[in-house]
Parts: structure tokens; sequence; C-alpha cells
């Protein structure tokens, strides 16, 4: 009772990372909250999958496994979820803003009649006094996102309607292992009883899903150019200093669009968060919505053509000229360099 | 093949490409007047995909529900002009300060009193991003959803085939009638304004607008009974008032900050061969690479 519960995504033999993000995250409010945390893991075969979530913080893990869950589907999936729900009544619903995630989260949230709040980068726990009603909360959970196209940030509560719903951006949070290792208890949910032929009118037919060639979230140093690159060719230059310094390659959403670098490589707020020990942005003028996405990397090195671009107000270095000048340069000097 | 009824949710949003210092109230609400109004652009993609379904289903029939103030007829204007053949605009102070919740409630309630195979709505809106009534508005009308919708493959008299854009691949689904879609970004654009529609329908307008209106259309409606785009409040769905606007919105901003970034000191690097050397050098000296 009064738990806090995460939605958990099994991909194959793995739990999405951004599930272990908010276990983790779970495991810290549920501190404050002095609760518990508790995994729903839905699919087919989880043999030994409850491991990871215990290793993240889950203390009780809701397994439900029938054949017919071995892929995501909308009704199925909020059908057993709003069950546990209603069951468990957790004070607080966590899922990841993915694309499983926010499917599913609304469907479950307007079955409930509970508050969801969407796209979240920040989760606390805070209080609330309302004055229209004289009522003071305890023990809320703000909400936090950015809102209106990245101009403000938005603190969004759920006074009254429990639990608490909310989806979270992948790589917002920190994933971090329980030391020492704890162990929960799994709990089997049995689910043909509670499934019937309806729940299953939408038919998969094909799925072509490629696993994640990159994951720049996790690189060190990541070398990011923007629309000012111009063009995929000179993306190759980016590639190569990437290369060289053991990094990754990322790109603005303008670059996305323009088609000079795939999809995967996006970041800012429409694409992945990342926070490096060294960020070298290249063309890139620095809109809002990408530097939310990389404000928080140790050191920035902007380069850029124009000496008043928005990017520099957020730069350690600044280097104002051509990339395609000076990308060779910084490679050539860090062979030199480079013992 | 029997022709379908397909209604397209669309909504009316700022354009928060472009947001000006002025554009927020103090209250933490948008001030939607200092900002372009537009049609949100991924219910453009579905207004699309409902009209091909309706070039490919001889005798099918488009209609746009959109809920939002007077002005919001704007949408459904639009809508003729792409090709669509009606529309209904659900306004009423009632609605006001709605969440998604809220929101989609009032939808499902309007839905109810229409007549639909297919409902179909963009993925999000660009004022919020969360994708949320779509799905919210499928559980209220008891209808299956299928997400981020890039493609229907094949339409047969009871189902659609369906290709979905997901993060890393595809999704091919099969699905029947009454369903709701939501349509991803990566869709097929929307075809362009006809220029016999704008004809047709520039004098369409909501009752509200007619009684603002300083002409004198009493004989252009009566000959063309077309024109009258229809308005539903909250007594004409039946909707149970308590889940409409604030009342119904489980969901409250407790606050709203502007985005500040901390400016912080830059060092300033000569982009010539020796201020590179000695940037590469310092990050070599304190660790940043090595």
């Amino acid at each position: 009772m009064n738990n806090i519960v995460v939605y958990c995504e099994a991909n194959g033999n793995a739990i999405a990372e951004v599930s272990l993000e908010l276990l983790t995250k779970a495991r810290s409010l549920a501190a404050q909250l002095n609760t518990q945390v508790e995994g729903i893991l839905i699919g087919d075969d989880l043999k030994g999958l409850e491991n990871q979530l215990y290793a993240h913080g889950a203390n009780i893990v809701h397994k439900a496994e029938d054949p017919r869950l071995v892929h995501y589907q909308t009704l199925p999936h909020a059908k057993i979820v709003c069950d546990i729900i209603e069951k468990e009544m957790p004070q607080i619903g966590l899922f990841g803003a993915t694309p499983v995630g926010r499917d599913l989260a609304p469907r479950v949230a307007s079955k409930l009649k509970s508050g969801l709040t969407a796209d979240c980068t920040s989760l606390e726990i805070g209080e609330h006094y309302d004055k229209k009603t004289d009522t003071k909360y305890e023990n809320l959970l703000y909400q936090i996102r950015p809102a209106f196209g990245g101009n403000i940030v938005a603190t969004i509560i759920n006074p009254d309607t429990r639990p608490q719903l909310a989806t979270v951006r992948e790589g917002v949070m920190k994933r971090e292992e329980i030391n020492p290792p704890a162990k929960g208890k799994v709990k089997n949910w049995k689910v043909d009883e509670l499934l019937s032929k309806e729940d299953f009118i939408v038919e998969i037919i094909d799925r072509h899903i490629e696993e994640k060639k990159v994951n720049i979230k996790n690189s060190g140093i990541i070398v990011a150019g923007g629309y000012g690159v111009g063009s995929k060719e000179n993306f190759d230059l980016l590639f190569q200093l990437a290369d060289v310094l053991g990094g990754e390659v990322g790109g603005t959403r303008a670059a996305v669009d323009a088609g000079f670098i795939d999809h995967d490589r996006q970041i800012g707020q429409t694409g992945v968060t990342v926070r490096p020990k060294l960020y070298i942005a290249c063309g890139i003028s620095g809109q809002i919505q990408h530097r939310a996405g990389m404000m928080e990397s140790s050191m920035i090195i902007a380069i850029n053509t124009d000496s008043k671009a928005p990017i520099n107000s957020i730069a350690d270095y600044v280097i104002t000229g051509d990339f395609e000048e000076i990308v060779p340069k910084l490679i050539n000097y860090y062979k030199k360099n480079s013992k | 093949m029997n022709p379908l009824k397909i209604i397209v949710l669309a909504k009316q949003v700022p354009d928060t490409r472009n947001v000006g210092k002025d554009a927020m109230k103090a209250d933490g609400t948008v001030n939607r007047a200092a900002l372009e109004a537009i049609f949100n652009p991924e219910d453009l993609n579905a207004l699309e995909q409902a009209l091909r379904i309706k070039d490919q289903v001889k005798g099918s029939t488009v209609s746009i529900l959109t809920m939002g103030p007077g002005r919001a007829a704007d949408i459904i204007r639009e809508g003729f002009y792409r090709g669509a053949d009606g529309g209904v605009l659900l306004t009423d102070r009632k609605f006001a300060g709605s969440d998604t919740l809220a929101t989609s409630y009032a939808i499902s309630t309007a839905l109810d009193k229409m007549e639909y195979d297919i409902v179909i709505a963009g993925r999000q809106a660009i004022d919020g991003d969360t994708a949320q009534v779509g799905p919210q508005a499928a559980e209220k009308a008891g209808l299956p959803q299928v997400t981020y919708v890039e493609e229907i493959e094949n339409i047969d008299s009871k189902h659609l085939t369906i290709r979905r854009r997901l993060d890393n691949g595809i999704e091919i689904v099969k699905a029947p009638f009454p369903l709701l879609l939501t349509v991803h970004s990566s869709a097929a654009d929307c075809r362009p304004r006809i220029a016999k529609n704008v004809m047709k329908y520039k004098h369409a307008r909501t009752l509200t607008e007619l009684q603002d209106a300083t002409e004198d259309y009493t004989r252009l409606f009566s000959d063309r009974p077309y024109l009258k785009i229809r308005e539903m409040g909250a007594d004409e769905i039946g909707a149970d008032v308590e889940s409409l606007g604030i009342s119904g919105s489980p969901t409250k901003v407790k606050k709203i900050e502007n985005v500040v970034f901390k400016a912080k000191e830059a060092k300033v690097i000569s982009s010539d061969d020796k201020g590179i050397e000695e940037l590469i050098v310092e990050l070599f000296e304190n660790h940043t690479i090595g």
C-alpha cells in the first residue's frame, strides 16, 4: 500500500535503461516517503529479469507472464497495469517517456481518472498549500517538466488523485545499483482470466526493430554538430575528431532534420540528454532546446563563426572560427601531444 | 466497400517555436493572444491520412472536431480548404482550464454524439507535447488505439493495416473499426489548400461568429447551408460539468519558471595554431582528454 510503482519495459533479455533509471530515482523518493519500491514486469518468459529490478531498488516485482504478451500491446498491458494499481494502491506510478510509456500511461491514467504529467525531467517530494480550500498537502510528488517549446519549466502536482502518475524522459535520471545488493520478492499475477480476446483485437503483423547502434548517452566525450556543419560529408570531420578522442558524435535537431546525421544521435529536448566530461559543439548556435540536453556537460568547447552565438554563454572555451579549419588542428595537436 | 466516416481531432495552438517575453501571464498560464495561432503541425499529418482514406474509399467523409475558443473555427475552415467535408467546434467557458484528462473527457463525450468509423489525431500538440489526449480519449470512448502512425498500408471492409513509427524501427498492425489513430510527424505532409474549396468555404462561420459579423449573412446562409459550422457546448454533448475544466483536472500547475541559463565566463581561444595547441595541452593537463 502507498508504495511507488515503476512500469519496467522488458526488451528481450534486458530491461530498458530508462526503467532502471526510474527505479534508482524511485528508491530515493521512497526513502524520503518512508515507503517501498515496486516494479511491474509484463511479457513472456521473464525468467530472472526481476534480479535487474532488485539490483536497482525494487523491493517487490509484480510479474505478469503469458505467451500472448511477448510484444508490447496497449490494451492488455493497460488492463494488467490498471489491475495491479487498483489492488496495490501505490501513491506514485512512474513510466519511461518512451514510445511504449507514452502510449500506455495516458490509457492507464484515463481509466484510473488520475493526473498524469508527461516527459518529466525531474521529480521531487514537496508540500502544497491550496488557498481556496485552505488545505495543506504534504509529501506530494513535484513533477517537473519543460513546457512551451522549452522556454519554461513547470512544476505540476496532483493534490487529490492517487496514484500520482508521470512519464520521465530517458537519460535525465542517473542509474545506480544498490550497494550492498538487496533481494526482493516476486508476486506473480495470473492474467489468463483477466485478459479477454477483445484485448488482442489489434494484431501485430510484423516488426522491424533495430538494436540501438550508438549509445551517445554514456560517452565521456561528445563532438556535436549543428545545422552550421552544412552537410553529411562535413560531419565526417566530426567523426574523425571523435574517433581520435575516443568519443561519439551527436547532432542538433536541425542537423538531424536536414539529414546530416542519424536520429539516434540527436541531442536536446527531443533527443537524448547527455552529460559528458567534454562536449565540443561545432557550428551549433545553441537554441534553448539543444542547450537543455547538454548544459550539464562538465566542459564545453564552442566552435562557431558567430562570436555572439548563444552557445557561447554556457561554454568554458570559445573558439570563433570555421570548424572546417579548427577541427583538423584539434586532431593534429591531439596526436602531437598524446603519448 | 461501404464509405467510412472519419473524424479528425485537431487543435489550434500558439506557435511555440517563436515565444517572446510577453507570452506568459502572471498566473503561469499561456497568453495565447500574444502568439500566432496555427493548425497544430501533427494534426495536419492526421488530416492528410484522413483525406487519403477518403480518396481511396468512395463516399467517405472527413469531419474536423476541434476544442477551443471561438477563433478555433479557423481550424475548421482550414480543414474545409484542404478537403474536409464538415466540422464541429467544441466550445464552452466550462472547458476553460482543462488538463489532458478533462479535455479527453469533453472530446470523448462529443464523439459519443457523432458517427464515426475512424478517429484520427496528431500524436501531440506543440504547446504541451504531452501526446496524452489521443490515448485518453480512446480509452474513454472505448476504442482501441494505434499510436505513432506513419502510413495506412491497406484498408479492407473491416480493418486498417497500419505502419507505426517507433524509436528504432517500425511495427505493422492490423486493427478493426472503430478505432483511434495518432499520427507521427514522419507521416506524409498535408496537401495544400485547394483554390476551389477556399472560394466555396471562405464564408463558413459559426453561429457566434455570425452574431458578431458586421455584414448580413442571412441570405447567404439560407442559400448555402454548408457554410454553417456547428458549435457544441457542455450541455449539447451532455457532459458532467464536474468532470470539465479545472474541477475535472487532477493536475495543477504549482509553479512556472522561465528557463535561465547561468552565463559563465568563457575563455576565448584564438583559432590559430598556437591557440589550438595551448587548448589541447590544457585539456591534457586537467585530464579532460588523454
